[in-house]
């Protein structure tokens, strides 16, 4: 592990009930870079997520944030030891407003001021959210709601951001979209990004890092330059 | 027509304290998914912690204070040992736990205190003032209304306005994703519970001069009568708990000032069963009902 | 789903049978009869070797045992929650009293019109298990719960408000014909109270076990388990759900009638909101949708306030605290129990329970 390593994760396993879904996960994302997390449904990409902030409870392993281990952080706590975690289908919670969203993301911050500052700045980077303030949350479009979910996270500055299939039921522009903001994120605010998903072509578009996923297991972490231009490669691990 | 405005003051004074205690129901219901059927028997307990304390110092107001505080920390204590204990995989556990709260209650207040009714004091004259010929208010209607209209008000802005009520809506209608946010969940349940309860304990000290008096089961019509109101209002819906609380103290007063005091219950019952069979999801159902 | 299924306790046995029932397909109900009659004689050879006294407890275990009985159908085999079992044995004790005093008030004598009572409570109880049946069958969860509570606790009131009828918090008086002199001039009452009583719950049992055998048993069963897949077997679910109440109303309402038979007399005062908790409590205790945990309920019922009564004696206390920890203790026990046996040791309950939030799941989707 070298200092700029945000997180390393060592022989995690994980599951629910008696199966592990996760069988011992390396992983190591370096600050301020994307990793994207690919694979087949079923391969344990979500569960990976999930065992990362602590949702499921990981049998063995260790999970390394910034050096400190995680084991044992409540998951309220993690948001606090940076690291926000945008779930499947986006979390946005339908029966508040875009703005009480928004809020819920910075409320557990001391710093009321720079939430605040965090706050406008989301709603600059996300215009159509501002012109939306006080609409609830289930009267938004797919696209809306994906803005809403990445910037309630960017209200909590985390260092680091985990993403379950943010392309999910989107068109594809709004997905180029969407990457191309995780993009700017990393480059201007150093934000690093561990990405799930199905997605192949646009997550390794974006992302530093490619890590392949097959049954629980990682099957090859590498430049996602390699994975998305080697043949020989991408028939192998990803085949297409 | 005399008759009529005082039954309509009364009712509405009746339906304000329904309001309040159908209120405490729909925080529950909202925030953990549980009716609380328990509800009547922790606000009578407070209620008698109330009674003890008044008794002892002479002063009703440090007793008014002592049962909203004892309500609050009963209804914390209630869900910290018991109900976060529960399985809430089946909706009936939770109900059947209550139940079982409702019998131990009543049976050691009936233990510590007896059987049997006590006085309740009002402490203010209950007796209506005239305006103009006509008996309208009694000064202890003035202070229903106003204490209930604080409280809900105090709940509407503590709800829409504060962070803390941010946090207590986020973690009812979406536990997992609160806590990625940061929300302690549990937290945030513990003192729904102890705000519904400590609103229970109110409406209980409110309404118990009016009736009977003080006795382990002074609250169990109560309950039936606030459950009516919330299910009249839909019991995801706090406005609508407010209005069905107002709409069952009127009915309650015309029907026992026209019909007979004794005919009350059944109105309620035949009220209840009407809504549920004719509007199940209350007169204010959202559009959008959330399924549990 | 098998996996659970095969974990659930036979529900179908006679308690006094205690025998896995799913043996030779013979007659059901001829095993059943077998099972009744030795119970029968069990109960009259019981009867002569324990003291009066027990005799009527025992008595009284039987008229709790109809009630147990039916809600555990009803709760643990339809999957309905009703806490408004209380009010419905009201409604026969009721009957049974203004039977047997209009009886007596037109100078009408004999055994036979007793047996006529009890038939008209079942009648009336089953009319009013009906309507409320009918609204329980569109019901759900806390709803329902909240509405056979209403029951519940409105009822016994209405005893107040048609004073005229049922005289009150006074209540009425159930005069009852001594034994028939054929039995003897010294036969003892009590023990004619625990034959009578024994009798009409056995064949109330004997009923029931046949019930829960039978075709509609099984569709009981298929209603609670998941609704979706039994109305696509063909099954009209809400007509199930009212005849469960129904059956269970009957029982209950037998429940109530032996009761107050045995009393000799009703009141609001015994028919409170806490008598139909006990119910629950005891047929959650002993086992929801078993007859013989119905059976195990019905005695708790009548031993646990006996117990509470000879553990006070032990101390010396002033009357007005004995009198109220004896009221009120077995209360704080039965809640206790039903606390602990909800958050500790769900078990055996369990299984079913989780059967009942599919079912309601499923309702609502």
């Amino acid at each position: 592990m070298t200092a700029t390593d945000l997180l390393v994760v060592r022989g995690l396993v994980a599951g629910y009930g008696a199966a592990p879904v996760l069988r011992a996960i390396d992983l190591t994302v370096p600050a301020g870079t994307i990793a994207a997390v690919v694979g087949a449904n079923g391969a344990g990409k979500t569960t990976l997520l999930r065992a990362l902030s602590g949702m499921i409870r990981p049998a063995a392993g260790q999970v390394l944030l910034a050096g400190e281990d995680l084991r044992g952080t409540p998951v309220e706590q993690l948001v606090r030891r940076g690291m926000a975690h945008v779930p499947e289908g986006r979390g946005v919670i339908s029966e508040l407003t875009v703005d009480e969203n928004l809020r819920l993301g910075g409320l557990w911050r001391r710093d009321r001021a720079d939430a605040g500052r965090a706050l406008d700045e989301v709603y600059q980077l996300f215009e159509p959210l501002a012109r939306r303030r006080r609409h609830l949350g289930h009267q938004l479009s797919g696209g809306e709601r994906q803005m809403l979910a990445l910037g309630r996270a960017l209200v909590g500055r985390p260092r680091l951001l985990l993403l379950d299939e943010p392309s999910l039921g989107l068109a594809p522009r709004v997905v180029a979209r969407t990457m191309a903001l995780l993009r700017q994120l990393r480059d201007r605010t150093g934000l690093t990004v561990l990405l799930v998903e199905q997605n192949v072509r646009s997550a390794l578009a974006v992302a530093d890092q490619g890590v392949v996923m097959s049954l629980g297991r990682v099957v090859i972490a590498a430049p996602a330059v390699q994975l998305r231009d080697d043949v020989d490669l991408r028939h192998a691990y990803l085949g297409f | 027509m005399d008759r009529f405005v005082f039954l309509t003051v009364d009712g509405l004074s009746r339906g304000a304290v329904y309001a309040a205690f159908a209120l405490a129901l729909v925080l529950i219901w909202r925030a953990a998914r549980v009716v609380n059927f328990a509800q009547g028997a922790m606000a009578v307990a407070a209620a008698y912690v109330a009674f003890t304390v008044s008794t002892a110092t002479g002063s009703y107001w440090l007793g008014f204070v002592v049962a909203i505080v004892a309500g609050l920390l009963l209804g914390a204590l209630v869900d910290r040992v018991v109900m976060r204990h529960v399985d809430h995989a089946s909706p009936l556990n939770p109900v059947i736990v209550a139940l079982g709260l409702v019998l131990l209650i009543q049976a050691v207040l009936g233990m510590v205190y007896g059987n049997e009714f006590r006085p309740a004091e009002a402490p203010l004259r209950r007796s209506a003032l005239t305006v103009g010929g006509f008996a309208v208010l009694s000064p202890y209607d003035l202070f229903v209304f106003a204490t209930i209209g604080v409280v809900v008000s105090g709940l509407a802005w503590l709800f829409a306005r504060t962070p803390v009520g941010l946090r207590m809506r986020a973690a009812a209608f979406a536990p997992e994703v609160s806590r990625l946010l940061g929300v302690n969940v549990g937290g945030m349940l513990t003192l729904g519970w102890a705000l519904a309860s400590g609103v229970g304990a109110l409406a209980a000290m409110l309404v118990l001069p009016t009736e009977l008096g003080l006795h382990p089961h002074a609250m169990d019509l109560v309950f039936v009568s606030a459950f009516t109101a919330a299910v009249v209002g839909g019991l995801d819906s706090p406005p609508g708990a407010v209005v069905g609380g107002l709409v069952v103290g009127l009915l309650l007063s015309y029907v026992s000032g026209y019909a007979g005091s004794d005919l009350t219950p059944l109105a309620v019952l035949v009220l209840l069963l009407a809504v549920l069979l004719v509007r199940p999801g209350g007169l204010f159902a959202p559009v959008v009902a959330r399924r549990v | 789903m098998s996996a659970t299924r095969a974990a659930l306790p036979p529900r179908h046995q006679l308690a006094e049978a205690g025998r896995p029932v799913d043996r030779p397909r013979g007659s059901t109900l001829l095993r059943h009869l077998a099972v009744v009659l030795a119970a029968g004689l069990l109960l009259v050879a019981v009867s002569y070797a324990v003291e009066p006294f027990r005799n009527f407890q025992l008595a009284t275990v039987a008229a709790y045992l109809c009630a147990t009985a039916g809600l555990t159908v009803l709760t643990g085999l339809n999957g309905q929650l009703s806490l408004g079992h209380g009010a419905l044995m009201a409604t026969g004790a009721y009957t049974v009293a203004l039977c047997q005093n209009a009886f007596a008030d037109r100078g009408m004598t004999g055994g036979w019109l007793l047996v006529l009572s009890l038939g008209a409570a079942i009648v009336s109880t089953v009319a009013v298990g009906a309507v409320v049946g009918v609204a329980a069958a569109r019901l759900r969860g806390p709803y329902l719960a909240g509405v056979t509570l209403a029951v519940a606790v409105v009822v016994p009131a209405l005893a107040v408000t048609f004073d005229g009828v049922f005289n009150g918090e006074q209540g009425l008086s159930v005069p009852v014909e001594p034994p028939p002199l054929a039995l003897g001039p010294y036969f003892p009452y009590e023990r004619w109270q625990l034959w009578l009583t024994g009798a009409a719950t056995l064949l109330a049992l004997l009923l029931l076990a046949n019930l829960i055998r039978s075709r509609y048993g099984r569709t009981f069963r298929a209603v609670r388990d998941d609704e979706v897949a039994a109305r696509l077997a063909g099954i009209h679910v809400a007509r199930t759900q009212v005849l469960a109440f129904v059956v269970s109303a009957a029982t209950a309402g037998l429940g109530g009638a032996l009761l107050a038979v045995l009393a000799l007399s009703v009141s609001p005062g015994a028919f409170s909101l806490t008598l139909s908790l006990f119910l629950l409590m005891a047929v959650v205790i002993g086992g929801l949708g078993r007859l013989a945990g119905a059976l195990w309920g019905a005695i708790l019922l009548v031993a646990l306030p006996d117990l509470t009564h000879s553990v006070t004696e032990l101390f010396t206390l002033s009357p007005a605290v004995a009198q109220r920890l004896e009221g009120n203790l077995p209360l704080a026990i039965f809640g206790v129990t039903l606390i602990v046996v909800m958050i500790a040791a769900p078990g055996g309950v369990q299984g079913l329970l989780s059967r009942l939030g599919r079912r309601l799941r499923a309702r609502r989707s």
